[in-house]
C-alpha cells in the first residue's frame, strides 16, 4: 500500500516540464558509490486489511488491558470520556502543524490559550506554557531556568521525587555542568534537617514532588520557607489531578510547577504520548522554554491569538534560545483542554475526592492484613506505600493469577524498599476491584 | 467567512456540567479526617462549567478555524506534511496499545515490546545504521540525545579538549540550540556557491577541538551535498564524529543511507518522515540510530530479545542516561511502525522519489517569477525567493504567504533558511497529485502577478480567514497569555 496519487502518464509530464527523462536523473547529484543497491530489508508492504490483521494481533499480543490496575508511579488510570477523542479526532487539530500562520490557525492557538488558563487556574501560577514532552523532561528543563537565572550551578532533588524524573534532571544537568545531589527521604518525605543541610547561597533550586513518589504529601511550606532563605528557585513537580482538591503551589511559594498532564484524558498508552506541564511566576516567564500563546487583535480590533515571546525560542535564537524544544505534545494538550472542560470546576474536585476516598479504604483494609503495614504516615492523595512480608515483586507476580496487577514494587528504583509496594487507584477503582485485591493479599499473609 | 468562536469560559455558566463519575461505592468519610485542612483548596480552579453539547460545539466550531493536511495543500519546507494514514490512527486506538501502564509486568506487554524491537530494527536498517534508541520524543530531543552520546563518546576516551560542534549556517535552529544545550559552543560553517558545505572553511575550522558536525543532507536548501565524502574525512580525520539530521531524511529512503554516507548518529522524525500526524505541534517522535561503536552511550531502556522473550534493557554502564520517561512516545511508535509496514521497501523508495519529483515540477513551473539562488535540480524541498517581485512592487514573502491563505493553500516556510534573502521553503511531499501542485503553482504565479498589478491587494491579505493579520508586536509588548474573568 502506498500513497501516491500520481499515474504514471503524470509523471512522464512532469518529467518533461522538469527537462529530464527519469527520476533518477534527479538523483545525479548523489555520488554512485553512496547509492543504497537492492532493496531494503525490512518486510514487504502491506494491503490496509492485512495491516489491520498483523496490529490487531500484536495488540493481543498484550494481556495487561484485561488486568486491573493497580500501578500508578506517574502515569494513572483516570476515565478518558468520549468527547476526548471525538475532539482529538477532528483532523482539523491533528494533522495542523505548529501553529506559525496564525490567521489559519486559530483553533489550536485559542485552544492552546484556554490550556494555558486552565493551567494556572490549577496551579494559581501567572503564565504556562503549550505543553513539554513530560512531567520529567519538564522538571529537567526547569532546572536549567533556575541555573541559569540564579547563575548557579547546584542542584538539590529530593529522592522522593519521580526516579526516572532524576534521572532525566541528572542526564540534561551533565551537560550544562550543573551539580545535582539528591537529598534523603524520612518517614517517607524529603528529610528537611538534611536538605537544609545542604542548602546555601550557592544552591540553584530545589526540585520536590507534591504528593511525592511514595504517595504522600510533602512538608511543602517548611521546604519553602528553607528554600528562599538560600534565594534558590522552588521547582515543584505535583500531579496536576490532585490541583483539583489540594492547595495551589503558589500558596507554598513554588516558583515553577511542572508535572505530568497524562492524567487528564491521555490513555497510559504504555508510557506516552503524554503531557509535560510547566507554569511559572512572571519572573520566569522570558526564560521559559517552549511555545507560549497570547491573545492579540488584528488591523480591525478583532480578538486573536498568536505564539508570542518567540525570541526565546530556537528557531530565532538559535544557541541563545532558552531551550531546544521545538515540537511539543500540543495534542495531548489539547486533551487536556477537553478533559479539563467535561470535568469542568465541580467535577475535578468530586475525581478528587473519589481518589482520596478510594485509597483511604484501600488503606485501611491493607492495614488490617497481617504482616502487611502502611509504610509511613504522612497524608496521601491516591496513592499509598505498602509494607509487604515478602519481597513486593513477589506479590506482584502472586496477584497476577488473580487478574491483578496489584502495584509498582519500589525496589526497582528503591534499593532498601524490597519489600515495599506502591498502589495507586482512580475513580475508575471499584470497591469490589479493591476487595478482590485485599483477598489476594490476605491469602499471602 | 468563519465566525470567531468564543472562549470556553465565556460559555460557562455556573451549575452546568458535561460530567458523569460513578457515585462512590466505599465509606465516605469526612475530607478531614483523610487530609490536613491546611492542604485542602479553599477557591476551586475556576474551570469551565459546560454542558456536553456545549464542549463538542465549541470545539467542533474552533475545528473548522484551522488549516491542516485533510483540508488541503500544506506545503510547509522541511515539516514533511504528508498524508496521514487513517488505518494508523485507528490501530494505535487500540486497547492493547493504549490501555497498558509502562510498569506492568514485561510478559504482558509482550505485543508492544514486539513492536518496539521491529520498529528499532527497520529503523535501523533505514538508516544504515547499527542500534536505535526509540526514546526522544521529538526531532529536537533526538537532536539532544545524540549530542549527549558523541559527547558520552569523547569523555570515554578521556578526550576533554572538544568543546565546540561545528554546523553549518543553512542549519535548523534546532541543531545549535541542541549542541548548545548539550554543552558544546557553536561554530557555524559558511555555505558554499553551491549551497553545499563550503569545504575550505570545514577545513580550517575542523581541529581537535571540535566534537562533530551537525548536518543535514539533504540540506535545507533541499540540496544533496555532493561532497559529502570529502566531508565526512575532513571530520574523521581530525577524531569528529558526524551527527545527521534526519528532518529531511523524506528524500532519501531506500535511495542513499546516512550511514553509508558515514555519519555515525542520527535522528529521524516520525511525525514527518513516516507519516504520522503532526498534532497541531505534537506529539512527535524523534528515535536515534547509531553505529556500533556508540551503542553503550544510548538512554536506557532499549528493547532486546532474549530466548524469545522481549524485555526491557537498562544495563548500559556508559548510558547517557534517560531523556524522558519510561520508553518514548509510544503511540506515535506505533503508528510510524504500521507506515513502514503499509509501504515496505518498494513504498519506501518510491515515496522517495515522487517527493523530490513532485517538488521539482513546482519548482520549474514557476520560475518564470521567483528566483532560484542554486539553479539545481532539488531533492524533497527547495527554496525560491521572490527578489525580483520585492525589487519591482515592495511585496515581500511575508505577503506573498498571507495572500496564498486567501487560496486556501497552507504557505511555505517562510524566511529560512536564513542564507536566503525573503526565502520560501517549500515541500509538496509525494502524496500531492499533479493537479494540486499545478494548482499551487498556478496560484503562485497569479499572487506574482498581482503583486504588479495590485500590489496593495497582497500587502493587505489575507482577505478571506477568520481575522486579519495579526498584531504580534503587540502580543509581545501588553502580554496576555491567560483570560482573566472580568469584574
Amino acid at each position: 500500500m502506498n500513497f501516491l496519487p500520481n499515474t504514471d502518464k503524470d509523471r512522464e509530464d512532469m518529467l518533461k516540464v522538469i527537462g529530464v527523462g527519469s527520476i533518477e536523473e534527479l538523483f545525479s547529484d548523489v555520488p554512485s558509490s553512496l547509492r543504497f543497491q537492492g532493496g531494503l530489508n525490512i518486510p514487504p508492504g502491506l494491503s490496509e486489511y492485512e495491516l489491520a490483521k498483523h496490529m490487531a494481533g500484536l495488540a493481543s499480543t498484550n494481556t495487561a488491558q484485561d488486568f486491573v490496575n493497580f500501578i500508578g508511579a506517574g502515569s494513572y488510570d483516570h476515565y478518558i470520556p468520549s468527547v476526548v477523542r471525538h475532539v482529538l479526532g477532528r483532523s482539523e487539530f491533528y494533522t495542523a502543524y505548529t501553529p506559525y500562520q496564525a490567521e489559519i490557525s486559530q483553533a489550536v492557538l485559542q485552544s492552546i490559550y484556554e490550556y494555558q488558563t486552565m493551567i494556572c487556574e490549577l496551579t494559581g501560577m501567572e503564565a504556562a506554557n503549550a505543553s513539554m514532552y513530560d512531567g520529567a523532561s519538564a522538571a529537567a528543563e526547569s532546572v536549567t531556568i533556575a541555573s541559569g537565572l540564579t547563575r548557579r550551578k547546584r542542584a538539590l532533588v529530593s529522592k522522593s521525587v519521580h526516579p526516572e524524573a532524576r534521572t532525566v534532571i541528572s542526564t540534561y544537568a551533565e551537560a550544562q555542568d550543573i551539580q545535582v545531589e539528591e537529598i534523603d527521604y524520612k518517614n517517607g518525605v524529603t528529610d528537611v534537617g538534611c536538605l537544609a543541610g545542604r542548602l546555601g547561597n550557592d544552591v540553584a533550586c530545589v526540585v520536590v514532588q507534591q504528593p511525592n513518589f511514595f504517595g504522600l504529601l510533602e512538608p511543602v511550606d517548611e521546604i519553602s520557607a528553607r528554600v528562599r532563605e538560600a534565594g534558590a528557585t522552588y521547582i515543584v513537580s505535583v500531579n496536576p489531578m490532585s490541583l483539583g482538591l489540594l492547595r495551589p503551589p503558589v500558596e507554598y511559594g513554588a516558583d515553577i510547577v511542572v508535572g505530568e498532564g497524562q492524567v487528564f484524558g491521555n490513555p497510559m498508552a504504555f508510557g506516552g504520548p503524554y503531557l509535560g506541564v510547566m507554569a511559572v511566576n512572571k519572573k520566569y516567564l522570558r526564560r521559559m522554554p517552549g511555545r507560549l500563546v497570547g491573545m492579540t487583535t488584528d488591523g480591525q480590533g478583532r480578538r486573536g491569538f498568536v505564539l508570542t515571546l518567540q525570541t526565546r525560542e530556537q528557531h530565532i535564537r538559535r544557541e541563545r534560545a532558552t531551550s531546544n524544544i521545538c515540537s511539543n505534545q500540543a495534542l495531548n494538550a489539547l486533551a487536556a483542554t477537553v478533559y479539563l472542560s467535561w470535568v469542568g470546576k465541580k467535577g475535578i474536585r468530586e475525581v478528587g475526592e473519589q481518589c482520596v476516598q478510594k485509597a483511604a479504604y484501600l488503606a485501611g483494609k491493607i492495614s488490617g492484613i497481617k504482616g502487611f503495614s502502611i509504610a509511613w504516615e504522612a497524608p496521601f492523595f491516591n496513592e499509598f506505600t505498602v509494607k509487604c512480608p515478602v519481597d513486593a515483586g513477589k506479590v506482584v507476580d502472586a496477584l497476577l493469577e488473580k487478574g491483578i496487577i496489584a502495584g509498582y514494587p519500589l525496589g526497582r528504583s528503591y534499593p532498601e524498599l524490597k519489600d515495599h509496594l506502591l498502589i495507586a487507584v482512580t475513580e475508575k477503582r471499584t470497591r469490589q476491584e479493591m476487595d478482590d485485591l485485599v483477598a489476594g493479599l490476605e491469602g499471602l499473609a | 467567512m468563519r465566525s470567531p468562536e468564543p472562549l470556553i469560559f465565556e460559555i460557562s455558566k455556573p451549575g452546568r456540567k458535561a460530567y458523569s463519575l460513578p457515585a462512590l461505592d466505599v465509606p465516605a468519610k469526612s475530607l478531614e479526617d483523610l487530609l490536613p485542612a491546611s492542604e485542602i483548596r479553599s477557591e476551586p480552579a475556576d474551570l469551565p462549567e459546560v454542558s456536553e453539547v456545549d464542549l463538542v460545539r465549541h470545539f467542533t466550531r474552533l475545528s473548522q478555524l484551522n488549516h491542516g493536511v485533510d483540508i488541503g495543500f500544506y506545503p510547509l519546507g522541511s515539516c514533511t506534511m504528508k498524508y496521514n494514514p487513517k488505518i494508523n490512527e485507528e490501530v494505535a486506538n487500540l486497547p492493547g496499545f493504549n490501555c497498558i501502564h509502562p510498569y506492568v509486568p514485561e510478559e504482558l506487554a509482550q505485543g508492544a515490546l514486539q513492536l518496539m524491537y521491529e520498529f528499532q530494527d527497520y529503523l535501523a536498517e533505514i538508516a544504515g545504521m547499527d542500534h536505535v534508541s526509540l526514546q526522544p520524543a521529538a526531532g529536537a530531543h533526538g537532536e539532544l540525545t545524540g549530542i549527549l552520546i558523541i559527547r558520552a563518546y569523547h569523555r570515554s576516551r578521556n578526550d576533554l579538549k572538544r568543546t565546540k560542534i561545528l554546523i553549518p549556517d543553512a542549519a535548523h535552529g534546532t541543531n545549535p540550540a541542541s549542541a548548545a544545550l548539550g554543552g558544546f559552543t557553536v561554530v557555524e560553517v559558511p555555505s558554499d556557491s553551491r549551497g553545499g558545505v563550503d569545504i575550505e572553511a570545514l577545513e580550517e575550522a575542523m581541529d581537535e577541538t571540535v566534537a562533530g558536525l551537525m548536518l543535514t543532507n539533504p540540506n535545507t536548501l533541499g540540496l544533496f551535498d555532493e561532497n559529502i565524502e570529502r566531508i565526512e574525512k575532513i571530520v574523521h580525520g581530525k577524531g569528529g564524529l558526524l551527527y545527521y539530521d534526519g528532518a529531511n531524511a523524506n528524500a532519501i529512503l531506500g535511495i542513499s543511507r546516512p550511514g553509508d554516507m558515514g555519519f555515525d548518529v542520527l535522528h529521524f522524525n516520525v511525525h514527518k518522515t513516516f507519516g504520522t500526524p503532526h498534532g497541531g505541534g505534537g506529539p512527535g517522535s524523534g528515535p536515534v540510530a547509531v553505529k556500533a561503536f556508540l551503542e553503550p552511550f544510548l538512554p536506557v531502556p532499549t528493547v532486546v530479545l532474549d530466548n524469545g522473550k522481549y524485555r526491557l534493557d537498562y544495563d548500559k554502564p556508559q548510558t547517557i542516561g534517560q531523556m524522558k520517561s519510561f520508553y518514548g512516545n509510544f503511540l506515535v511508535m506505533v503508528k510510524g511502525y504500521a507506515y513502514i509496514r503499509s509501504l515496505g521497501p518498494d513504498g519506501l523508495r518510491e515515496a522517495s522519489r515522487n517527493a523530490v519529483l513532485n517538488a521539482n515540477y513546482i519548482l520549474r513551473r514557476i520560475l518564470e517569477y521567483y528566483d532560484l539562488p542554486y539553479d539545481r535540480h532539488c531533492k524533497h524541498e527547495f527554496v525560491v525567493s521572490p527578489s525580483r517581485i520585492k525589487r519591482n512592487t515592495g511585496v515581500r514573502t511575508l505577503d506573498i504567504s498571507k495572500r496564498l491563505l486567501d487560496y486556501g493553500v497552507h504557505p511555505p516556510t517562510n524566511y529560512f533558511p536564513m542564507i536566503v534573502d525573503e526565502a520560501l521553503m517549500v515541500e509538496p511531499t509525494e502524496t500531492e497529485s499533479k493537479e494540486t501542485l499545478d494548482y499551487f503553482a498556478d496560484v503562485l504565479i497569479a499572487i506574482a502577478k498581482e503583486a504588479y498589478e495590485n500590489p496593495e491587494s497582497v500587502k493587505s491579505a489575507p482577505h478571506t480567514t477568520v481575522v486579519g493579520r495579526l498584531d504580534e508586536a503587540g502580543a509581545a509588548r501588553n502580554l496576555n497569555v491567560r483570560w482573566e474573568r472580568p469584574e
